[in-house]
């Protein structure tokens, strides 16, 4: 009953609020979700309490699929995997419902209703996704987080930019879930069923069995895991199908903290964690996934840094920190990378609501060129803020330093493929996080203000209803990681069987015993970046202006995001446009509309053209044409009935 | 009877498919046409009484000279209506006659 | 019988190439003339045949009033033979064709054509008919079993009477006409008229 609380009780608040979406103003919309996120967020932690200390549950819902062999059910499956993500998921989301009143209405939003009712109906569909009993069960709720991701960016409809950013991330997403089904149909061809009971039962059995694809043979699981894999690189916007998330920015920023940084992108980091049991027996693809993950973890990095818009910095610090999460889990560490998932929704979150407290203050303001000095109008968000950047970099005591070193520890120990690759990209990549979060920090807080005088007399801190959930994830930040640390223990025990590693794959004894500088490094690049960006923003503010004519190459490179997007219009968007023209014009147009109706019309009107010539309207034609009839009909007679 | 039936009839034939040809190869004028179909039941009336003959049935001739009597009205009209024609239209060339054109 | 068929190919002939003239000649008044002389000899034919009737009545009827009376329309109509056009060449071929498949088809059916047994019986069964003339024998028939037909005939002559003038007449301007019932429905008022008048002043 509990866990149908917790999963159906943002459902029944998105139904409320949408069928009466006209007649509530926002704040009753606001307190109705609310009620009832509370409600589910309650019942998660709850949930996930009852799960640690009596262990894991089934509840089965009705049933769905039964076709031969092919069997899914709506069953909600509760283990410990299922419970942190609800416990996460739900008290994040619950958080954010509450702040979003503040920012809906300081951005002066006519359709608040309509807001709480897709954030609640987002939260059903990502609890409904990580508490599936089948990988069908789960593509339900993988589906239903993109649709609501598709409906909260491009919130603001009116806007071309977020109707554009809310297609793009859709697409992006269909292309990986193109690959997820192929997955799903992989997973049915091997297992003979898409239930997870069933599925890692007999994982280890199937460790040898082959597919043979176009030709060439390949390992199952290897197929399975694979295809999974790319499913979770479209949702978690990992290296290659990445695009969509910054452009996700167009969509509110409550939107930008849940969806975009706490719990829908963090879904193919879950849904690898849960899959543990096929991808630890396909070695190959987990080399994959830590190859794309160490590279994920640099390549944003980079790209962060010379980002001028607030939130784009912290959306590609979100694509770098999910590099990590799945570095972890590409070493086999899918703890680690769970851990690293929940403090990152935390403080990630903390970041991007703080973020709208900025926005909210000056306006809709989001450039940071326009911000500065602001630690003294916003004290509250300053310091919160503050606590999220520390966490972020990884400094010690804070969150993230549990949750991102002990991962970066991991990928050192581990024998696995491209796990050193994973340390590096992963090390790198924290200095330069350390970089762009302060840079972020000194350049949007501290200096002299870049707007107006009067601009800045009107800004105020945020009101109570934004700045308590700010404070409460900030606790979150800063102490979660100390707390979250038993998730972490080698034996796995808090685990429970929901995550499976091989015994010759478990890396956590070890991340315990490497060698010091490997351990240190990580620490050290980070305040190396912490004092840069505090040279370069606070002690000699011209400089960085100075930097960039110098090193402009690679400057450029960065701000065009490593022309990414160039490419993809160049490979995918032309072509396809070309296509669809093409077809259009002469297929659409040419062939069928060509021989359908308007063919059919041509031929009516041509054969009636035809027709009307034999009424010319002279005399001796009609004669004529009576002669002929009389003739054939003589004729007939003469030698059909005659004989 | 010395002349046979069958010639007789050839010969209606012959009369009859002439008034046909009248109709539809003239480009002249209607009264052609009227006249052709005069022709025509020249040759049934022929046909009728060639016929009447032969089989020594008298309804033949009768039958002739009902045919007689309506072709005799017909003329008068079609002639009538030629004339109210002429007058409004001021031909009676085949060609010009194409107002039922579709 | 020599001479009989004879007489048959000649006036058959000439019914023949009257026809022919008809319809091709290009003085519409040559045409009904030409018309006048099938009709002829095809009268000669019936009397050939026996129906000397029928014969007469086919000369005075359509020589004497049906082409008369196309003679006056003719003229009548003015036609300037001059410019009519002559397409005739065009339709030719394959109406002559058609044509001439069904004139084929004619005469082989005519040709095919004979009596049942039944009816040959029934033929030699007819009795010698009496020596009455044609005429009265048609009389016999037309005023006992066809009398209604023969009413009937008449009326549509009537009708052809009465359309024939309804379609031509038409109300010309300066023809004075009289009008029975207003001249029998004048009254004295209105015939006479009294005046005072001046002896040695006029009106």
């Amino acid at each position: 009953m509990l866990h149908v609380a917790t999963v159906f009780a943002p459902a029944v608040g998105a139904l409320i609020v949408g069928f009466f979406v006209r007649l509530l103003t926002g704040r009753q919309a606001h307190l109705i979700t609310c009620a009832f996120m509370g409600l589910s967020a309650v019942c998660g932690i709850a949930s996930f309490l009852t799960i640690v200390y009596q262990g894991p549950e089934k509840v089965l819902l009705f049933e769905w699929i039964a076709v031969g062999s092919f069997e899914s059910e709506w069953m909600l499956r509760v283990d410990a995997l299922t419970g942190v993500m609800f416990f996460v998921v739900s008290f994040v989301s619950f958080l954010i419902h509450v702040y979003s009143l503040g920012y809906m209405e300081g951005a002066h939003d006519p359709h608040i209703p309509r807001f709480m009712c897709y954030l609640s109906m987002f939260t059903f569909f990502m609890l409904m996704l990580v508490s599936s009993d089948s990988i069908v069960q789960l593509f339900f709720g993988w589906e239903g987080v993109g649709l609501a991701s598709y409906l909260l960016i491009g919130f603001w409809y009116t806007r071309p930019s977020a109707n554009a950013a809310a297609i793009k991330a859709f697409i992006v997403n269909r292309v990986a879930d193109f690959a997820f089904m192929l997955g799903i149909a992989a997973t049915f061809l091997v297992f003979d069923s898409v239930q997870f009971d069933v599925i890692f039962a007999n994982a280890a059995e199937h460790q040898a069995a082959q597919i043979t694809v176009f030709g060439t043979t390949f390992q199952a699981l290897d197929v399975v895991a694979f295809l999974l894999f790319i499913g979770a690189m479209g949702k978690s916007a990992q290296l290659g199908l990445h695009t969509w998330l910054p452009d996700a920015m167009e969509g509110p920023t409550p939107v930008s903290a849940l969806i975009h940084a706490a719990t829908m992108v963090t879904a193919g980091v879950f849904l690898v964690a849960r899959m543990s049991p096929v991808f630890e027996y396909a070695p190959d693809v987990l080399a994959f996934v830590a190859f794309i993950g160490g590279s994920t973890a640099f390549f944003a990095a980079t790209i962060a840094v010379v980002q001028t818009d607030i939130k784009r910095v912290v959306a590609y610090s979100t694509c770098s920190q999910l590099g990590y999460m799945f570095a972890a889990c590409g070493v086999s560490a899918y703890s680690a990378g769970i851990f690293h998932l929940a403090t990152h929704a935390f403080f990630k979150s903390l970041l991007f609501l703080s973020c709208g407290s900025v926005i909210t203050a000056l306006h809709e303001e989001q450039d940071m060129r326009n911000m500065g000095g602001l630690w003294r109008k916003l004290p509250i968000t300053y310091a919160v803020m503050c606590i999220g950047a520390l966490a972020l970099a990884g400094i010690p005591f804070f969150a993230g330093y549990y949750s991102k070193d002990f991962i970066l520890e991991a990928t050192w120990a581990s024998q696995a493929g491209f796990a050193h690759w994973a340390y590096w990209g992963g090390t790198l990549g924290a200095g330069l996080t350390a970089l762009y979060i302060f840079r972020l920090i000194f350049f949007a807080f501290h200096g002299k203000f870049r707007g107006t005088d009067e601009q800045f007399a009107k800004i105020h801190e945020s009101p109570l209803v934004m700045t308590i959930p700010l404070l409460v994830l900030a606790v979150g930040a800063a102490f979660g990681g100390m707390i979250g640390q038993v998730l972490i223990e080698p034996d796995m025990a808090i685990w429970d069987g929901s995550i499976f590693v091989l015994a010759q794959n478990n890396v956590l004894e070890a991340a315990h015993h490497i060698p010091a500088l490997a351990q240190l490094l990580p620490l050290i690049l980070a305040f190396a970046g912490i004092a840069i960006a505090f040279v370069m923003y606070i002690l000699r503010p011209e400089w960085p202006a100075l930097l960039v004519p110098k090193v402009r190459p690679i400057y450029t490179f960065l701000v065009h995001k490593w022309y990414f997007d160039e490419l993809y219009d160049f490979l995918f968007v032309r072509p396809a446009m070309w296509i669809g023209y093409r077809l259009w014009q002469r297929g659409d147009l040419g062939v069928i509309d060509g021989y359908g109706p308007n063919g059919f019309a041509a031929v009516s009107v041509d054969i009636a053209r035809r027709a009307m010539r034999l009424q010319t309207g002279y005399l001796y034609h009609y004669a004529f044409a009576m002669l002929i009839g009389v003739a054939l009909l003589v004729t007939w007679y003469l030698f059909v009935i005659q004989g | 009877m010395a002349v046979p039936l069958a010639h007789y009839l050839t010969v209606a034939a012959i009369l009859f498919t002439l008034g046909i040809f009248g109709i539809f190869l003239n480009r002249k004028n209607i009264i052609i046409i009227l006249m052709s179909i005069e022709l025509m039941l020249l040759a049934i009336n022929l046909n009728f009484v060639a016929f009447s003959a032969y089989l020594g049935d008298l309804a033949g001739q009768v039958f002739a000279m009902f045919v007689l009597t309506v072709a005799a009205a017909e003329a008068a009209i079609g002639l009538a209506i030629l004339v109210v024609y002429f007058r409004n239209r001021g031909s009676i060339e085949v060609d010009d006659i194409n107002l039922m054109r579709g | 019988m020599i001479v009989q068929m004879l007489v048959f190919y000649v006036l058959s002939a000439v019914t023949v190439a009257a026809g022919v003239m008809v319809i091709s000649a290009r003085n519409p008044v040559h045409s009904v003339l030409f018309l006048i002389l099938a009709f002829f000899n095809s009268a000669g034919l019936f009397v050939l045949i026996g129906a000397e009737f029928l014969a007469m009545v086919l000369v005075i009827v359509y020589v004497g009033a049906v082409a008369v009376l196309f003679m006056f329309v003719v003229m009548m109509l003015d036609i300037n033979f001059v410019r009519l056009r002559e397409g005739f060449l065009q339709y030719l071929p394959i109406g002559g064709l058609i044509g001439l498949i069904l004139l084929v088809e004619l005469i082989f059916v005519v040709g095919s054509w004979a009596l049942t047994p039944q009816e040959r019986a029934m033929l030699a069964q007819q009795p010698a008919p009496a020596s009455v003339t044609n005429v009265e024998a048609l009389g016999d028939l037309f005023y006992t079993t066809y009398f209604w037909l023969f009413q009937a005939v008449g009326l549509i002559l009537l009708v052809a009477i009465i359309s024939a003038i309804t379609l031509t007449m038409r109300a010309r301007s300066g023809v004075r006409r009289q009008s029975i019932a207003d001249q029998v429905s004048r009254t004295r008022h209105q015939a006479v008229e009294l005046r005072k008048i001046q002896p040695g002043g006029g009106v």
